[in-house]
């Protein structure tokens, strides 16, 4: 057990291969060690960043659909309104229409009634006048006795 | 102290044997064949599979060996970044190369102790000592080498007369020059000593009870390798992480500038 030249083989050897190691197999293994660990953050943040758009994306929909909804309602109640609207107008031009056909219907009721007075009037002038012939046995000169047959004819009116 | 035991008989023989490197060479110029050959092999399964992970590396999905890797590295660059607060591209490799290297070795611990000599043997090969962190030039060559690394960056960072006045102006000022130097010195080699005996003496005496229960009759080996092999399972990585940590520790301090 004593020190001997194998010392020296065992120096060179060992040299060799830390030589190696640094050369050709710390660096390759290490790069890759470091740019995976880039990566995986740079994967990371991009995730995160997703995420929060994504949150944002919700937000956004939500706030539309909200939106939308009050749209819509809105219209609705337009639409309510303007539809209570003709229901009105239509009702006002029935009720209109209506008492123009009543009151036209009353007029010529009126005018009826009136010729038919005027007619009855007429007739129970001649009547009357027939019946005064009658009675007197003479003739009733018209044109005498107009005073009084106008006066007759107006009571009965 | 092994070589002159060879013809012991028996338990001690049996020992002596399995402790034995596979040698070349004469005084200081002996190579330990099987040390190099293991720690060489070993390293060439570290660095194929780490080099497999890196040329497939990919940023997206990884697979199965970079997930591997990948854990491996994190792992690595977690203990430096926090010991260690300057930018140095030597330091994170460094320390994976001492981790996975170290660990590879030891693992070698948990092979039964028979199995790989008796192949060695069948081949021809008389000694065979697989674990090369049992053996104290191993340990010795990355410890020193890390306390070349201590020196050559205290040197680099606080320049060589910054480095002088570190050594002996503290911990007592001026006056006290030689002792400051003195003990400068002894902080300074307790590094590399205590990191390579610190791994060596664990896995020599780990390695050694596995030999001492491989003496013992079949029926009871089960009972005591089990438990010691799981145990020992912690014990490689812990050592392995305790030197690589250490080294990471030790080249921050030298690249601290007070």
């Amino acid at each position: 057990m004593s020190i001997n030249a194998t010392l020296i083989g065992q120096m060179i050897t060992f040299a060799l291969l830390v030589w190696f190691t640094m050369k050709y197999i710390w660096p390759p293994l290490f790069d890759s060690l470091e740019e995976r660990r880039k990566k995986i953050a740079e994967g990371l943040a991009a995730a995160e960043k997703g995420q929060e758009e994504m949150q944002l994306a919700e937000k956004k929909a939500k706030k539309f659909l909200k939106e939308a909804k009050e749209q819509s309602s809105e219209i609705i109640n337009l639409a309510q309104k303007r539809a209570n609207e003709l229901v009105e107008e239509s009702k006002e031009t029935a009720k209109k229409e209506g008492d123009r056909v009543i009151l036209a219907a009353k007029a010529q009721i009126e005018q009826e009634i009136q010729q038919a007075k005027e007619g009855l009037r007429q007739e129970v002038a001649t009547l009357a006048l027939m019946a005064a012939e009658q009675i007197l046995g003479a003739e009733i000169d018209q044109a005498k006795h107009q005073d009084i047959i106008s006066k007759v004819s107006n009571q009965l009116g | 102290m092994a070589t002159e035991a060879h013809a012991a008989e028996g338990a001690t023989g049996y020992i002596i044997h399995h402790l034995t490197a596979l040698h070349v060479g004469e005084g200081f110029w002996t190579l330990h064949l099987d040390t190099l050959f293991f720690s060489a092999v070993l390293g060439g399964l570290f660095i194929w599979f780490f080099k497999t992970a890196a040329e497939k590396a990919t940023a997206g999905v990884p697979g199965l060996v970079q997930s591997f890797a990948e854990m491996l590295i994190e792992f690595v660059d977690t203990q430096v970044k926090d010991s260690f607060h300057g930018h140095s591209k030597l330091i994170a490799p460094l320390a994976l190369t001492i981790f996975c290297w170290i660990f590879l070795w030891n693992f070698m611990d948990l092979f039964p102790v028979d199995i790989l000599p008796l192949v060695g043997s069948l081949m021809g090969v008389e000694y065979l000592r697989v674990v090369p962190s049992t053996d104290l030039n191993a340990t010795f060559a990355m410890s020193i080498s890390v306390f070349f690394l201590i020196i050559f960056y205290s040197i680099k960072i606080k320049g060589a007369w910054g480095f002088t006045k570190e050594l002996t102006l503290q911990p007592f000022g001026p006056w006290l020059l030689p002792f400051n130097l003195l003990l400068k010195l002894v902080e300074e080699f307790a590094k590399p000593i205590s990191l390579a005996l610190r791994l060596f003496g664990n896995l020599y005496a780990g390695e050694l009870i596995f030999i001492l229960i491989a003496l013992l009759p079949w029926y009871i080996q089960p009972v005591l390798s089990f438990p010691w092999a799981i145990f020992h399972i912690l014990i490689i990585t812990l050592q392995a992480f305790i030197f690589m940590v250490l080294t990471i520790v030790y080249l921050s301090m030298a690249h601290e500038d007070h």
